[in-house]
C-alpha cells in the first residue's frame, strides 16, 4: 500500500537553534498519528513544515495526490500547494480565531472552502453548511450568527465542520482540545474520533495531552529536544515507555 | 490660465511615470498597478488618484468634463474642474458627448461613450478583497493565484443576511476572466456598462493603485447561480425629465414625506428636458 504521506528527513532550524530535526515516518490512509512532547520540543513547527506554512531546511514531504500520484509538496507551486490545502488537506489550528473569519456567519465559514473551490450555487452551499452544522452538533439555527457569538467549543467544532466540508483525506491537528475544559474536551474527541472512522480520514495529531492521543491515535511520536525520541504503536509507547523520557512524560500524568 | 505650473500642474517626469503606469494597467486589463502617488493640492478622497491620471493623460486639445455622482455642478466637481482651467487652461464642458475626458466620481454618464473618449475614475480603495482580508502580502497572493472565493463569502452572507445580494454599489466584477477588480463605488446599475467603446482609468491616489479597462473588455458581475446579478434601480421615471431608463436620486422635498426621484446624470436630464421630455414635476416654463 502506498503511503498517503512520506515524510523524509525534515529538518527545520531557526537561526543556531533547531526546531525540528531529521524527522521520518510514513502515514497510511485511515491512519492516525499522534506526536507528544513538551512545549518547545518541535510538535508545531513539524506540523507547520508538513502542512507547508513554513518551508523545512531540509527534507521531503511526500504527499500521494488524488490526480498524480506520490509527488513531493515542497518541490509543488505554490498555487498547487494551496489548492491542495483547501481540498485534500485539512488544518485545525489550536485557537479556533486563527481557523475561522470572525467576520463572517457559521454558515460563511463552512462554505468558504465550497465557494474557493467553484462552488456558485447559494442552494447547494447553504445546504452544505446546515448538514456540516448538524454533524458537529451545532443547531442548524445558529446558521447566520457570527462564530464570536459561539462558545470555545461550539468554535472548535465549527472549525472542524469548516475544514471537512470539502471531504479531505488527511488532517493536521495542533492541540485541537487545548483550552477547552474537560467535559467539553471529551465530547469534542467523541466527535473526531466518529469523523474520522465514518470518513476514513487520515490525521497527525499534535498534543501534549496523553488523553488525547489514547483515544484518537493509533501510533505515537514521542519528541524532545527537536528530535524523535520513540514512537510505535499508542498503547504499547503509553503502557510500556522505554525512552527516559517518555517514561517521565507517561508518569507525570495525574491519575484521579 | 496661471504660468507658474507646469501644464497640468504635475512635472513632465511624474506623468510620464504615470502614464507607464496608465500602458501597464491597459496591457493587463483589472490588475492594480502599483505608482508613486504624488501629494496634490487636495485632502485624499477628493480624488486625488483620478486628477493624477486626469492630469497625465490631458493635452491641451482636450474637452474635459467632471462629474460627482452624475452631476455637474457639486463641489467636487467644480473644484476639480476649475483646478484643471487654472494649471492647464483647457477647455471644460458639461455635456457628455462634447468632452474627450471625463473625470468621474461614482458613476458612469448615462449616454453611451465613444471610442474617442476617456473615462477616469476615482477610487478609494482598489483592493476588492479588503475587508474581507486585511493583508495586502496575502490579497496580492490571492490576485496572483487566482483564489476568489472569499468574494464569494461576502456575496453569500448578503444573501443568508437580507435575502438577496444587497451590496449596491462598488459591486465586484471579474475582468477577462482573471482579476477580480473593484469598478470604485458606482451603483450596480452601472456595471453593465463598462463593457464599453471608451477606455477606463481608475485611480486611487492615497491607495497608490492604477488599474483599468481597455475598450470592450468583458466585465461580468460576480452573482450565484441561483441568486443572479440584478442592476437595479428605483422603479420610478425621473420626475423633471421622465426618463425611465436612467440611475436615479431620491431627493426629499419636505418633512411631510415628500419627495421626488430625479435622474442622477444631471447634463443627461437637462439635455432630454431641453429636447422637451417632461417629467410629472416639471415646471412647464423651463
Amino acid at each position: 500500500m502506498t503511503p498517503l504521506l512520506s515524510v523524509r528527513n525534515i529538518t527545520k532550524r531557526y537561526g543556531p537553534h533547531l526546531g525540528c530535526g531529521d524527522i521520518s515516518f510514513d502515514l497510511y490512509p485511515g491512519e492516525v498519528m499522534g506526536i507528544v512532547g513538551e512545549s518547545g520540543s518541535g510538535k508545531s513547527t513539524l506540523l507547520n513544515c508538513l502542512a507547508g506554512h513554513i518551508p523545512p531546511d531540509d527534507g521531503r514531504v511526500i504527499f500521494d495526490t488524488r490526480a498524480d500520484g506520490p509527488r513531493d509538496t515542497l518541490q509543488m507551486g505554490e498555487a498547487a500547494r494551496r489548492m491542495l490545502s483547501r481540498t485534500d488537506w485539512a488544518f485545525v489550528h489550536q485557537h479556533a480565531r486563527d481557523g475561522l473569519r470572525m467576520g463572517v456567519s457559521a454558515g460563511g465559514n463552512i462554505g468558504e472552502r465550497l465557494m474557493a473551490v467553484g462552488g456558485r450555487n447559494y442552494g447547494t452551499i447553504r445546504a452544505a453548511a446546515g448538514d456540516w452544522l448538524g454533524r458537529v452538533e451545532i443547531s442548524e439555527s445558529r446558521i447566520d450568527d457570527r462564530p464570536s457569538t459561539f462558545s470555545g467549543g461550539m468554535q472548535q467544532r465549527l472549525q472542524i465542520a469548516r475544514n471537512l466540508v470539502t471531504g479531505p483525506r488527511l488532517i493536521f491537528m495542533d492541540e485541537p482540545t487545548g483550552g477547552l475544559d474537560v467535559s467539553v474536551q471529551a465530547r469534542l474527541l467523541d466527535l473526531l474520533r466518529g469523523l474520522v472512522r465514518d470518513m476514513g480520514l487520515s490525521a497527525i495529531v499534535v498534543t501534549h495531552d496523553l488523553a488525547v492521543v489514547r483515544l484518537l491515535a493509533h501510533r505515537l511520536m514521542v519528541m524532545k529536544d527537536g528530535h524523535v525520541v520513540e514512537s510505535g504503536l499508542t498503547d504499547q509507547v503509553l503502557d510500556d515507555p522505554q525512552h527516559g523520557y517518555t517514561q517521565l512524560l507517561v508518569s507525570s500524568v495525574l491519575q484521579v | 490660465m496661471s504660468d507658474d505650473y507646469n501644464f497640468a500642474y504635475l512635472d513632465e517626469q511624474t506623468k510620464r511615470m504615470i502614464r507607464r503606469a496608465i500602458l501597464k494597467a491597459l496591457a493587463i486589463p483589472g490588475y492594480q498597478v502599483p505608482f508613486a502617488s504624488r501629494e496634490m493640492p487636495m485632502p485624499y478622497g477628493w480624488g486625488t488618484g483620478g486628477v493624477q491620471v486626469t492630469a497625465a493623460t490631458l493635452t491641451p486639445d482636450d474637452r474635459l468634463k467632471v462629474i460627482d455622482q452624475g452631476a455637474d455642478d457639486t463641489t467636487n466637481a467644480v473644484s476639480i474642474r476649475k483646478f484643471f482651467e487654472r494649471t492647464a487652461g483647457v477647455e471644460v464642458v458639461t455635456s457628455t458627448s462634447e468632452a474627450s475626458i471625463i473625470q468621474t466620481r461614482h458613476r458612469i454618464p448615462e449616454e453611451p461613450l465613444g471610442d474617442d473618449q476617456i473615462l477616469v475614475y476615482q477610487v478609494p480603495i482598489p483592493e476588492p478583497l479588503r475587508f474581507l482580508e486585511p493583508r495586502e502580502s496575502e490579497t496580492r497572493k490571492m490576485h496572483a493565484l487566482e483564489e476568489y472565493g472569499l468574494m464569494h463569502v461576502k456575496l453569500y452572507e448578503d444573501i443568508a443576511r437580507h435575502g438577496h445580494i444587497a451590496t449596491a454599489y462598488a459591486y465586484p466584477v471579474k475582468v477577462e476572466g482573471r482579476y477580480v477588480m473593484d469598478p470604485s463605488p458606482i451603483p450596480k446599475f452601472d456595471n453593465p456598462k463598462m463593457e464599453m467603446a471608451a477606455i477606463q482609468l481608475f485611480g486611487a491616489g492615497r491607495e497608490q493603485r492604477i488599474y483599468a479597462l481597455p475598450p470592450w473588455t468583458r466585465v461580468v458581475s460576480l452573482d450565484f447561480e441561483d441568486h443572479p446579478f440584478d442592476p437595479s434601480k428605483a422603479e420610478h421615471p425621473c420626475a423633471l425629465c421622465g426618463a425611465e431608463d436612467a440611475y436615479l436620486d431620491e431627493v426629499i422635498t419636505d418633512d411631510q414625506g415628500g419627495r421626488m426621484f430625479v435622474c442622477s446624470d444631471t447634463d443627461y436630464c437637462e439635455t432630454r428636458r431641453a429636447n422637451g421630455h417632461r417629467g410629472e414635476l416639471a415646471e412647464d416654463a423651463a
